[in-house]
């Protein structure tokens, strides 16, 4: 028995370890970018555009990474550009969770017209292709990190909502919450204390996926050249510029897109693994 | 003097159909009465009515519940909210739900002690352990610190009878409290329910479908029928020969541990017919 579950466990193990060295190596990344990049990432240099990663022929070793068209450190940019990434996970994925999780418990725990409002709202909302709301959002608010955040937190609080009003509910009807009315708990008290921590492990997973996503969220905008200001390296604005010189220098395309999906897909294993962890009947 | 006296109560769906049909229903200081009927019949809904947790599509219409001689419905919704909180406490049917999964055992014991009779933290925490003891559990201290999903259907029923009697509530009512569990536990549950309200000298409101657990426990009972009383009387005088045509009925399709042979008998078509007809008539009246 105990071994069985000791194969079982095993795994969220490794998963928690992987995803967080990832976005622990993309935090100093971010934090140290102006210490450790070797370049300047703006800084450009025609006479070496297009150089390709140390390993191919005819690469300099001074750009690790290669440089794109202009000839630009690929290395540098990309450091710089997990500040931004960063930036937006932590900032617009907590304010969306803050946001979407308070609608969905008050919805879940309270029902009635509370739900009733926010259930149509979230069902309005849904019909919006994402995207192009962000766009439309940015167009409205203007370029900018802040507008950004605000997108992000406009479009996706449904994607909680939905989620932790379904679990308050089904938690809602079980004894302990009578038993806790009974025992004199406020209809707030009862949420907080009693809903809420069982609704958490949720919360959390659903965070880190939200972090992954804002910063998908970014990236797409990047690269419709809605995010900051174009000058600054992002990583969404590299995939952009690698996709026109996709057959001559695939490294521009290639590196940059790889960080994302290493990024999100650590956000959401991370969020996973936290789950189980925090879960006191899977512990 | 009545502890509990619930006068002409009824309940009903939001959409008017009547779940509770005017029931008067008394339990004594320090009594036992025991509230059986079949599934469906609103014994349950009685509990939960009194101790203000109606499920969502259910309405108190009419009646009164008074409590010590208070009339709970006059009471402002925080003033009920205390009233309960020190006087009344529940033992639910299902132990497997009724402890919260994310939060540790001991503080869902002290909770009631802390929030709603001020007691000191530590003053609660030795209170929760000495009702621990009492109600026969080992090593009190780790089930203290334990979740609920690291101890037995049996233990947490434990918990949940010494969490009912920590603050030494006047009132308790038990719904179905042996039902989820296995018939082995069910029997050490009921010896401890019964030993624990005798030393406290609780009146218990015990809401149960088996008149074998009845004649064990209670001194007195209610028959219900669909949301009617049916009859109300002495444990004794019910057993040596109930009054109405569907108690009758009720106690002769109990299964005898004498007669393991002898088939199961229903309660007969005619005998419910008959009960039917009478809260027909009684419906007539009721909504008239």
């Amino acid at each position: 028995m105990r071994d069985a579950r000791g194969q079982i466990r095993r795994l969220p193990g490794l998963r928690l370890w992987l995803s967080g060295t990832w976005l622990l190596l993309l935090v100093l990344a971010a934090v140290f970018a102006p210490m450790i990049s070797p370049h300047d990432p703006l800084e450009q240099d025609l006479f070496a555009a297009r150089l390709p990663p140390f390993w191919e022929q005819g690469a300099d070793p001074s750009y690790l990474l290669g440089t794109d068209s202009l000839g630009r450190d690929l290395l540098s940019r990309m450091l710089y550009g997990a500040r931004l990434a960063l930036t937006v996970a932590l900032i617009a994925g907590t304010l969306t969770c803050l946001v979407g999780a308070t609608l969905g418990l008050i919805a879940g725990f309270y029902r009635g017209w509370a739900d009733l409002v926010i259930s149509r709202l979230v069902d309005i909302w849904m019909a919006f292709p994402p995207v192009l709301f962000a766009i439309l959002l940015i167009a409205v608010l203007g370029t900018g990190l802040t507008s950004i955040i605000i997108a992000i937190v406009v479009i996706d609080w449904t994607r909680f909502s939905r989620v932790v009003r379904a679990e308050a509910m089904s938690q809602g009807a079980m004894d302990y919450v009578a038993s806790a009315q009974v025992a004199g708990r406020t209809r707030l008290g009862t949420a907080i204390t009693e809903i809420l921590p069982n609704v958490l492990p949720t919360i959390v997973a659903l965070l880190t996926l939200e972090m992954g996503i804002a910063v998908i969220v970014e990236a797409i905008l990047s690269f419709v050249n809605l995010s900051i200001s174009t000058d600054e390296p992002t990583w969404g604005g590299m995939i952009a510029e690698g996709r026109t010189s996709i057959y001559q220098a695939w490294w521009v395309l290639v590196f940059p897109l790889f960080a994302l999906f290493l990024t999100v897909l650590s956000f959401s294993q991370l969020g996973e693994g936290l789950k189980e962890h925090f879960d006191p009947v899977l512990r | 003097m009545n502890y509990l006296s619930i006068r002409d109560l009824t309940v009903r769906l939001s959409n008017g159909l009547p779940l509770l049909r005017k029931v008067s229903l008394d339990v004594e200081a320090g009594e036992v009465r025991a509230l059986v009927g079949e599934s469906g019949a609103g014994k349950s809904m009685i509990g939960k009515a009194v101790l203000g947790i109606l499920p969502r599509a259910a309405r108190l219409t009419g009646g009164a519940i008074l409590l010590d001689g208070e009339n709970l419905e006059t009471l402002s919704p925080k003033e009920r909210r205390q009233r309960i909180g020190a006087k009344v406490a529940l033992i639910p049917q299902d132990p497997l739900t009724a402890l919260n999964p994310s939060r540790r055992v001991g503080p869902q014991i002290t909770d009631r002690l802390v929030d709603i009779l001020d007691w000191k933290r530590d003053e609660a925490e030795a209170r929760a352990l000495e009702l621990l003891n009492e109600v026969h559990i080992q090593s009190p201290d780790r089930v203290m610190k334990s979740y609920p999903h690291e101890l037995s259907g049996g233990m947490r029923q434990r918990i949940l009878i010494a969490s009912a009697f920590a603050a030494e509530p006047k009132l308790i009512i038990a719904d179905e409290p042996t039902t989820a569990l296995d018939v082995t536990v069910q029997k050490q549950i009921l010896k401890l329910i019964r030993e624990m309200q005798e030393r406290h000298q609780t009146a218990l409101l015990f809401v149960t479908h088996d008149l074998g657990v009845v004649s064990k426990i209670s001194q007195s009972l209610t028959v219900l029928y669909a949301g009617k009383v049916i009859e109300e009387t002495s444990v004794r005088s019910f057993f040596a020969g109930p009054k109405h045509p569907y108690s009758r009925a009720l106690l002769a399709a109990t299964p005898k541990y004498t007669d393991p042979d002898g088939s199961l008998m229903p309660v007969p078509d005619s005998v419910i017919s008959a009960v039917e007809r009478e809260v027909a008539a009684f419906d007539e009246q009721l909504n008239g």
